[in-house]
């Protein structure tokens, strides 16, 4: 430790701080605009200038080390001297109209002006002009004549996201924030740099011009998309969300966001929303009011339940609903005697239901992640399925952690992996049983090597590796690595609530059955909650041959989506943001919220609904008067970390198949911005290069013994269904395999997401 | 695509640097491009960073930094006139306006031919023989008058 004094106050602090961090650390504010505690030092901006005693000259106190003794003066004349003319020197090229820009009212160089700007400008020759350019569709750079250089977003890019998509070219008076040959930012990260900028430069293109920041009402909430459970600041207007920012969680998202929770809420605005419950009569829906829809849904449900018996409905919810939307929709099925209610539904292996012995979750906390020396990811789409975790990771990697990754495409994760076994689906389980092996055989090269070199050793499975036919084989070889080398185990869950839903029961006991069962073996009615049958489950043809089949198809949606082809009655429900909730996050942390906005149009939130549908039913204690209350009942005094368990008995080694190789296999992502209802209706997502139209992936070898040219029209096949799409080549992927996305429109004619698929020139 | 004298040329220069810093040979990959191109277009950028292991952004911004680079085609012989102080004391505006006169073309122009481009450049260090201009930043020419400038173009027609 060493002493120093800022401004009087003596401070003890870490040897190799800095001045700032120091300052900060004793609550005095610095002035500054490049330095942000997440990024490097870059010291361009010169705004952090103080006087440090027996120092002839001011020194930037973002890149001066604090040494012993040290006497630094933050408010001295010499330092506000120094101070006032740099901030001179920035207002000198950049534009004075702050009315007209969206910055204003939350700019830093606007509020640092108050302090230390002149009362007018001295500098009356023509200011520099820099064109403006298109970042893509959700980071403005309009109006790049507002950039100071201060080169954050260029140093979050290329630190954080991990790739360089913006830097500072040509020199001097002309040296300009701009991507290379005028290429959008496609990062999956882009939208931090708009926090990030401290001037108008980069802003938000979708709230570009619509408020100003302090007509804004504020609300917390938390992000209904990946399972990370990052807090969100929800800023509104006239009962609209308007924007989304994160709010700073070390512990979590740190002070991130991934542009799907931040853009995600475009969304609710959708003119696709539900806003009126509707019946299909005779063939056409007609709105009709609340009560008509509610008696219609409970009396076709008493219907079949007293008729053909209650395990004849079905249950399904998205991973997306909160803790109490799925705690009251399996409380009321179990209250009608079916016990046929699921939310994982891509999930495709359920050997390991009823032997796992609690809710399978992340097995560490975040931050354990980020402290991780060894990493072993297996079957994941990291980078896309995992944002904001994979920068933590990505920084991991970059202090000197080896990331070893088992999958079966190679998309690049931006960072440097110390190893990879890229192979087919059905491979995959003997990769890991082989590097179980090698890992007792105590290897010294490969990823067992590198895992065994650890002293955190951490192994994840991905959504992959979850939705993949042989999960259980994957997570207990994957555990038994784990075991072998000390690490912590875990999974990376595919949804907001993914842990929740285990939490409040949405899984069938041994007498129900679980998603996969309830469209293999179709039932007669089927209650979907927040579900799009063909985007959402693992096997889109089955899932809609069963929703067609059923005499009853009651879903709960905030959209008016394609279930309005087989659904009976729509019943308008409040999406995230507009309804209060709990999310249990991959790490088990309960986070709870109330709405941001009121539902539009007659929508109610779902827990509503259901507690009505409960009461109909007439299925005992239904009495709730608000989401809390049901939240209480629902793990009210339940010791949460008691409940999660990734632990299930070993049964891997005994039967491990050999690969087959018949045909080309599938494998299939589900793209960054098709993972749910609202994000597949955001608009600015769905312009993002991300969200193109998905294509068939081939390795260039297989393209050629099919007689097919990359670009040319494919007809891929899968069971009766086929679709015509684009063929691409990618020569990372292995051999004998086909990737084909899940969960967009383009493909939802197809099968299973793994299995045989066929593609043959169109 | 780069070519393979190109390519030769570049892995000649890694052999100075460690194996592991291999983006510290951009400046001269870019050079060599320049000096067989006689500028440096995107595409080329770009093969320069997958070769170097580099992002292209990194390398877009070492090519604008340097005012030496020809982001643009810049004519088989591009005559950089220097307008600084020595220069312009000894008569580079007369220099530029008799090329102007000569070639028909002005600062940053190019002759239709393709032959010659004209840019303004910085000091090259031997004011001494002021006013002075260089042929492709290779070959320096110095004192120059109406005279020498007709004298220097004839010989460059010739080639």
């Amino acid at each position: 430790m060493i002493n120093i004094e800022i401004d009087g106050i003596k401070i003890q602090t870490e040897n190799g701080a800095t001045v700032i961090e120091a300052a900060h650390l004793a609550g005095i504010a610095i002035p500054h605009f490049c330095y942000h505690k997440k990024l490097s030092i870059a010291a361009n901006c010169r705004m952090c200038l103080v006087q440090v005693e027996k120092a002839p000259k001011p020194l930037p106190a973002c890149a001066t080390p604090v040494a012993e003794g040290m006497k630094v003066f933050t408010h001295s004349e010499q330092a506000v001297k120094a101070q006032k003319g740099v901030m001179e020197f920035l207002l000198v090229n950049h534009p004075l109209d702050c009315p007209i820009c969206d910055q204003g009212g939350e700019c830093m160089l606007q509020d640092m002006s108050v302090g230390y700007g002149g009362g007018n400008s001295r500098y009356h020759e023509e200011k520099r002009v820099v064109l403006g350019k298109d970042l893509g569709p959700l980071v403005s750079a309009e109006e790049m004549s507002r950039c100071i250089n201060c080169t954050r977003c260029v140093r979050f890019l290329q630190e954080v996201a991990g790739q360089m998509e913006l830097g500072q070219a040509f020199r001097g008076e002309h040296a300009e924030v701009m991507s290379f040959v005028s290429g959008t930012i496609n990062s999956e990260l882009s939208g931090n740099v708009i926090d990030l900028c401290p001037v108008g430069a980069l802003t938000s293109k979708p709230f570009r011009y619509k408020a100003r920041s302090w007509e804004l009402s504020r609300r917390r909430s938390v992000s209904a998309h990946d399972s990370l459970g990052s807090g969100l600041a929800v800023h509104t207007k006239n009962n609209r969300v308007l924007r989304v920012l994160p709010i700073e969680n070390e512990a979590i998202n740190e002070c991130w966001l991934s542009d799907k929770d931040r853009f995600a809420y475009e969304g609710l605005n959708s003119s696709e929303r539900l806003t009126k419950p509707m019946i299909k009569k005779d063939g056409q829906w007609q709105e009709v009011p609340w009560q008509v829809a509610l008696e219609f849904a409970a009396n076709g449900m008493r219907h079949l339940a007293n008729g053909a018996g209650a395990e004849q409905i079905g249950a399904l919810a998205t991973a997306n609903s909160t803790l109490e939307e799925l705690y009251l929709l399996q409380k009321m099925m179990r209250g009608i005697g079916s016990d046929n209610v699921d939310f994982r539904l891509r999930q495709s292996d359920f050997s390991t239901d009823g032997k796992q012995q609690g809710a399978p979750w992340l097995g560490m906390s975040i931050a354990d992640v980020g402290q991780a020396d060894r990493l072993l990811i297996v079957g994941s789409f990291l980078r896309k399925d995992h944002p904001v975790l994979a920068a933590r990771i990505r920084r991991a990697v970059r202090k000197g952690a080896q990331a070893n990754i088992i999958h079966s495409a190679d998309d690049d994760l931006l960072m440097p992996l110390a190893n990879k076994a890229i192979v087919a689906p059905d491979a995959i389980v003997e990769t890991l049983a082989q590097i179980a092996k090698a890992v007792a055989a105590k290897q010294t090269d490969g990823i067992a090597g590198s895992l065994s070199s650890g002293q955190r050793v951490v192994v994840l499975l991905g959504n992959f590796a979850q939705q993949h036919p042989q999960a259980a084989q994957i997570q207990a070889l994957a555990q038994q690595i784990a075991a072998a080398t000390n690490g912590k185990f875990g999974f990376l869950g595919e949804a907001a609530n993914s842990v929740g839903g285990y939490l409040a029961q949405a899984t069938p006991s041994a007498k129900g059955l679980n998603a996969a069962s309830m469209l293999a073996a179709p039932r007669k009615a089927y209650l979907l909650l927040n579900v799009e049958a063909e985007l959402d489950c693992a096997n889109p043809q089955q899932a809609i041959a069963a929703m067609q089949a059923a005499d009853l198809v009651i879903a709960l949606s905030a959209y008016k989506h394609h279930a309005t082809e087989y659904a009976d009655v729509l019943l308008p429900i409040a999406p995230y943001l507009e309804t209060s909730g709990t999310f249990v996050s991959c790490e088990g942390r309960v986070q709870s919220f109330k709405g941001a906005v009121k539902p539009q149009g007659e929508a109610r939130p779902a827990w509503k609904v259901l507690r009505v549908l409960g009461n109909l039913l007439k299925v005992e204690g239904f009495e709730f008067d608000s989401s809390e209350a049901v939240r209480d009942e629902a793990i009210g005094g339940m010791d949460i970390a008691a409940k999660l368990n990734n632990a299930s008995p070993a049964t891997a080694q005994s039967a491990i198949p050999t690969p087959q190789s018949s045909g080309l296999q599938r494998v299939s992502d589900v793209p960054i911005y098709a993972t749910d209802a609202v994000v597949r209706r955001s608009a600015p997502l769905q312009a993002t290069a991300d969200a193109a139209l998905p294509q068939v992936w081939l390795h260039s070898d297989e393209l050629k013994k099919l007689g097919v040219q990359a670009g040319e029209t494919v007809n891929v096949s899968q069971g009766q269904g086929s679709v015509k799409l684009l063929a691409a080549a990618d020569d990372k992927l292995p051999k004998g395999v086909v990737r084909v996305a899940t969960g967009h429109a383009a493909t939802a004619a197809l099968g299973a997401m793994f299995g045989t698929i066929s593609v043959e020139r169109a | 695509m780069l070519s393979q004298q190109i390519i030769t040329l570049i892995d000649k220069e890694l052999k100075k640097y460690p194996a592991d810093q291999r983006q510290s040979a951009v400046m001269a990959a870019l050079r060599f491009v320049q000096d067989e191109k006689g500028w440096i277009a995107p595409d080329d950028m770009s093969d320069i960073a997958e070769y170097l292991g580099m992002p292209q952004m990194a390398v877009f911004e070492v090519a604008t930094f340097y005012h030496m680079y020809n982001l643009k085609p810049m004519g088989q012989y591009t005559l950089t006139v220097c307008t600084n102080l020595s220069c312009q004391l000894c008569g580079s505006g007369d220099t530029l306006e008799h090329l102007h006169k000569r070639l028909g073309i002005g600062l940053g122009e190019v002759t239709a031919n393709g032959k010659y481009g004209i840019r303004e450049g910085e000091c090259m260090g031997a004011c001494v023989d002021a006013p002075m201009f260089s042929i492709n930043n290779k070959q320096l020419c110095g004192r120059l008058t109406n005279e020498k400038i007709d004298q220097i173009l004839a010989e460059l027609d010739k080639q």
